[in-house]
């Protein structure tokens, strides 16, 4: 499989592209990584996702996969005897789909508020927030990782989010390792891991990021 | 097999009948369960999903799966006869993405179309048709989503071919209609003819007069938000 097999068009702060650069790294696939400028997009990108014109895309082959839970288990089954992220029974498999959807649809948009709004908005996501890491703390339970001995789907779904948890407590005055500081084990472990570590950008980076949008959109 | 299966759901829940509907594709027996939601959750419910607190749940053997999505993928795991997801990991990844697609942009926005308020429903009616337009374009000449037979997306789909279709004819709108939409359309009636997919829908008689109700609730409580 030689590099020109396999494009990722992307855009580094991205969350859901990290999802997609940690899941490649686990499985060993090299790739080319295409940076977006999502003010003005690629013709390939908007030609390989017309529907939603949105990164990350994986290009496989030629042919593209959109959405980044969809893109990590597509990785997972085209090798799935290399570092499994699914476990393989069925039941287990729900749990860690559930979960995956979860953190997909409630760490995003809550993450979003904690920088654009203030007040009372910003202090009822804050709250929410921190439940919602509660419920995950749960989910980990005494495991290493919410794969159990090794990185697994939740894992990939859920880390990316950690290189935003600086910009996060920053902008929401309040610090999530206080509130969930076997959350924050968990993330650190994690990125002991190169896999991890050599995919999500450095916290201080987002943060400068988030602090270019806000004076972009006009946000205090 | 000594098998025990139990769906908690709701009779009108487009959700609730994917579950369903995937079990009986399995020829699955399995126990059904109907929750009162709009009432009083039974506290069986509450336990099997203390973090949404919604129906679907899928028990099986004691054990609860939930979320729609989640449990098709479970049942077709399981059950290995009768597949309705591809095999092939890029034909099931654009399955995957067609489901995505139905759940985020076609049912909400054709569901926010029957109740928005007057001055809004054009913007949202016209976003409806396109996705209508890019949902159509999927079936690209085949009879089902799934190909000769019904798969996961026409599954799913039938929240849009079915339980749309009834709300539309309350509302007195045609958006998914022949002419507009021949290919869409024509799916929606090989679906609903399938025998067991017209065995397990919810009868429209009963369905109109509970959607009709739902949209006026809707109606009331955006109009005091």
């Amino acid at each position: 499989m030689g590099d020109e097999d396999v494009v990722l068009l992307d855009f580094w702060p991205s969350p859901f592209g990290m999802r997609v650069r940690i899941a490649l790294a686990e499985k060993e696939i090299k790739y080319e990584y295409k940076e977006e400028d999502l003010r003005n997009k690629s013709d390939l990108l908007l030609k390989m996702n017309p529907v939603h014109k949105k990164i990350p895309v994986l290009i496989y082959n030629g042919k593209p996969v959109c959405e980044s839970l969809i893109q990590v288990q597509y990785i997972d089954e085209i090798l799935p005897h290399k570092s499994p992220l699914l476990p393989t029974d069925p039941y287990q498999r729900a749990i860690a789909r559930f979960w995956g959807d979860f953190v997909d649809n409630k760490i995003y948009d809550l993450g979003r508020k904690l920088w654009t709004t203030k007040g009372e908005e910003q202090e009822a996501a804050k709250k929410e927030f921190i439940e919602c890491l509660k419920l995950l703390e749960g989910e980990l339970g005494n495991k290493a990782y919410f794969g159990g001995e090794n990185l697994g789907y939740v894992d990939v779904v859920l880390v990316p989010f950690y290189s935003w948890f600086y910009a996060y407590e920053k902008c929401g005055n309040f610090s999530i390792e206080t509130e969930c500081p076997k959350l924050i084990a968990w993330a650190k472990r994690c990125m002991e891991k190169d896999t991890v570590s050599k995919s999500l950008p450095d916290q201080d980076k987002i943060y400068d990021f988030v602090l270019h949008l806000k004076k972009v959109f006009g946000i205090e | 097999m000594g098998e025990e299966v139990k769906v908690f759901g709701y009779w009108a829940s487009p959700y609730s009948y994917r579950a369903e509907l995937a079990l009986k594709l399995k020829g699955v027996s399995y126990e059904y369960i109907n929750e009162d939601i709009f009432g009083n959750k039974s506290d069986l419910l509450l336990k099997y999903n203390p973090v949404h607190k919604k129906v679907p749940v899928l028990l099986h053997n004691g054990k609860p799966i939930v979320e729609s999505l989640v449990i098709l993928e479970y049942v077709e795991e399981t059950w290995k006869h009768n597949p309705y997801l591809p095999q092939d990991p890029y034909d099931k990844a654009t399955a995957r993405f067609w489901i995505k697609f139905i759940d985020e942009k076609c049912f909400p926005t054709l569901w926010l179309a029957a109740w928005s308020a007057e001055n809004e429903r054009e913007k949202v009616t016209n976003e409806a048709c396109e996705y209508l337009k890019t949902l159509e374009s999927a079936l690209n000449g085949k009879k089902f989503f799934g190909g000769e037979t019904i798969g996961m997306v026409d599954i799913v789909a039938s929240s849009v071919g079915y339980f749309i279709r009834v709300t539309q004819e309350i509302m007195g709108q045609n958006l998914l209609s022949a002419d507009k939409f021949p290919q869409l359309f024509q799916w929606s009636e090989d679906f609903a003819n399938c025998s067991i997919v017209k065995e397990s829908l919810p009868p429209r008689d009963k369905l109109l007069p509970f959607v009709k109700g739902l949209i006026a609730k809707y109606q009331q409580d955006n109009a005091k938000a």
